[in-house]
């Protein structure tokens, strides 16, 4: 078989009307957004702004104060858990791995909802685990401990994890930070391949502006929990929007690379 | 990370199968081992005694061809006591792998959350305060842990419970209970108080046939319905937002946890009071054993009968004085629970 055959992608997920908060404090406000298929979206936004609240609501770990989230247009707080978890995978912000767990049993746990309690290991699992350890570059690692490794390495082996999972749809919270920049660029080098070959519609939360202009196919600006532009990066990076959104001056040039835009920053000091 | 590799036309030959196998074997290797420890164990504790029986008296007797006198000391005393041991160890091994797997705590085992006092404050009530004996002290206890662990989850819940809160939630109620029984021991007559200081230490003094038939209901129907829950601990293990994205329905299958593993500590010490620190022991000792992150509820069973049927057999034959179980096994646990927690204070010392 080969890596990352192509699979259409089918699965649909959007909400509507959704707030959510913690206790009577709500942190997203009746917000409507759907999440373009088979692209990927990446959600930026000031510290607090409920970015992750909206990612944990969408993946039905916080249930909606009001509102819905639909999968395939049914709402995802009604499915059973096993069948939403075939479809629609979660990375969470710094996840923790038991002590001494190595890497190709933390991997394997991604196959949970795949299994019953029958039928508790089989060679489609252990294809997929495999797969998703070449496809990290984590093979070498399997037999290692988890807490022995690098930080770039073990959110390797946590994106692997996921992978294993084998869903259509995969949030992923912050994947990037506490990563140098060299394994940033390779986090989402890794998830835009699997998003082409694959077909996997990708939503990632993440604070680093340019980088996230570079990756995402649709680009989501929040603020105060409502959405303040959302599109392709050109179109919602302006300096108005980052005025609104971060209440920073910043000019906005071309990325040489990837003529995506790239927001300089205009601060008190040094400059001019 | 080279980006990612052009797609090769067949996968590599397979670690992650090598990696199953070997955790797998090693596992197996441990239990095998362990059961060879127990079968020593139960075989020297049927011929050691103040009445030496030889190996050849002992097989006699358990196939049925027995003299009287070696059928008695056989079935009415030594038998009872040591499957009591090997039950009760068992069921306080797997209830502690449940709880620190689950509540992803080292410390949030039955005996250090509290849940055992609970078992203890009971059936002292029970004895000191309404004269119960026998089977009703039992029950009481069993009550006693049920209830404990019930108020425990109630106040530790805030929109679900967390490991560490359920932790310290817990050792406080435990402290509570505990001040409840030293009330109560303070007020009792004498006589009262030497039944009653068996719920304090954890003793197989008590371990007859009639005490052995709620161990034997407890294995028969609670350990299944046990593994049979374990399953999720995989993904509760991993911590609640990524085991929810794994399809896993954390509270209930928690509470489903909670409960069984509640009940095989509440069923082991309403036989042998509250042998400490063996639940809280088992599953870091099998984890290493078997060099897994996994639950191990089994492995973790097979420490736990260990430890209870080689520290009461120390306790009998092999000290100057005898000791109840109890006293051998906090002999053994305490200082580990004092390693873990100076542990964790440099390991936290270090993060803050």
């Amino acid at each position: 078989m080969t890596l990352l055959e192509t699979r259409t992608t089918t699965h649909q997920l959007e909400t509507r009307g959704l707030s959510l908060g913690y206790g009577d404090r709500l942190v997203v406000e009746e917000l409507s957004l759907p999440v373009p298929t088979g692209q990927v979206s990446v959600v930026i936004g000031a510290n607090g702004c409920g970015k992750s609240t909206l990612l944990r609501g969408m993946a039905r770990l916080l249930p909606p104060a009001a509102g819905v989230v639909l999968l395939d247009g049914r709402d995802l707080h009604r499915m059973p858990s096993r069948s939403v978890a075939q479809v629609l995978g979660l990375l969470p912000q710094a996840p923790t791995a038991p002590e001494g767990i190595t890497v190709a049993d933390l991997v394997g746990r991604g196959r949970h909802p795949h299994q019953t309690w029958f039928r508790s290991w089989s060679a489609a699992d252990e294809q997929a685990v495999t797969e998703a350890l070449v496809l990290t570059d984590t093979l070498e690692l399997a037999e290692r401990p988890v807490d022995e490794l690098s930080g770039g390495q073990r959110q390797r082996v946590w994106i692997a994890m996921a992978l294993a999972q084998q869903t259509d749809l995969l949030l992923l919270d912050e994947p990037t930070t506490y990563l140098d920049l060299a394994h940033q660029v390779e986090v989402l080098d890794l998830l835009t391949d699997l998003n082409r070959r694959r077909g996997t519609t990708i939503v990632i939360v993440m604070h680093d502006l340019n980088l996230a202009c570079r990756y995402a196919d649709h680009l989501v600006a929040l603020k105060d929990g409502h959405v303040v532009a959302a599109g392709p990066s050109h179109e919602v990076v302006t300096p108005e929007t980052i005025a609104e959104v971060y209440g920073l001056t910043a000019r906005v040039i071309d990325d040489p690379v990837s003529h995506t835009p790239t927001v300089i920053p205009v601060g008190r000091h040094h400059c001019g | 990370m080279t980006a990612l590799r052009e797609a090769p036309t067949a996968l590599p030959a397979d670690p992650v199968r090598g990696v199953r196998r070997n955790l797998r074997r090693r596992t197996v290797l441990t239990c095998a081992g362990l059961l060879g420890v127990l079968a020593a164990a139960f075989l020297a504790s049927l011929v050691v005694g103040d009445f030496p029986l030889g190996v050849g008296d002992v097989v006699a007797s358990l196939t049925g061809r027995g003299t009287r006198a070696s059928d008695f000391i056989i079935y009415d005393l030594r038998l009872p006591r040591v499957l009591s041991g090997l039950l009760v160890g068992f069921a306080l091994g797997m209830a502690g792998a449940v709880f620190q797997t689950m509540l992803r705590n080292p410390l949030a085992s039955p005996d250090i959350i509290g849940i055992t006092a609970g078992a203890s404050a009971a059936a002292v009530t029970a004895l000191l305060l309404f004269g119960l004996s026998g089977v009703a002290v039992a029950a009481s206890a069993f009550g006693g842990a049920l209830v404990t662990a019930l108020a425990i989850y109630l106040l530790a819940w805030r929109q679900g419970v967390a490991g560490t809160r359920l932790v310290l939630v817990g050792i406080g109620v435990g402290a509570v209970l505990l001040s409840v029984i030293d009330f109560l021991m303070t007020r009792a007559q004498v006589n009262d108080a030497q039944v009653a200081l068996v719920w304090l230490t954890g003793s197989l003094n008590g371990a007859d046939a009639a005490a052995l038939r709620p161990l034997a209901v407890l294995v028969v129907v609670v350990v299944p319905l046990t593994l049979w829950a374990s399953r999720t601990l995989s993904g509760l293990q991993l911590g609640d937002d990524t085991a929810r994205a794994l399809g896993v329905g954390v509270e209930r299958s928690r509470l489903l946890l909670m409960l069984f593993a509640v009940a095989l500590a509440a069923v082991a010490t309403s036989v042998a009071g509250p042998v400490g620190f063996v639940a809280f022991v088992s599953g870091p000792i099998s984890r290493q054993l078997t060099g897994t992150a996994g639950a191990g509820l089994v492995p973790a069973g097979l420490v736990g009968a260990a430890v209870v049927t080689l520290a009461d057999f120390a306790g009998q034959h092999l000290l100057p004085l005898q000791l109840p179980v109890g006293v051998l096994t906090a002999a053994v646990g305490a200082p580990y629970l004092i390693y873990l927690l100076l542990r964790t204070n440099a390991a936290s010392a270090r993060k803050g």
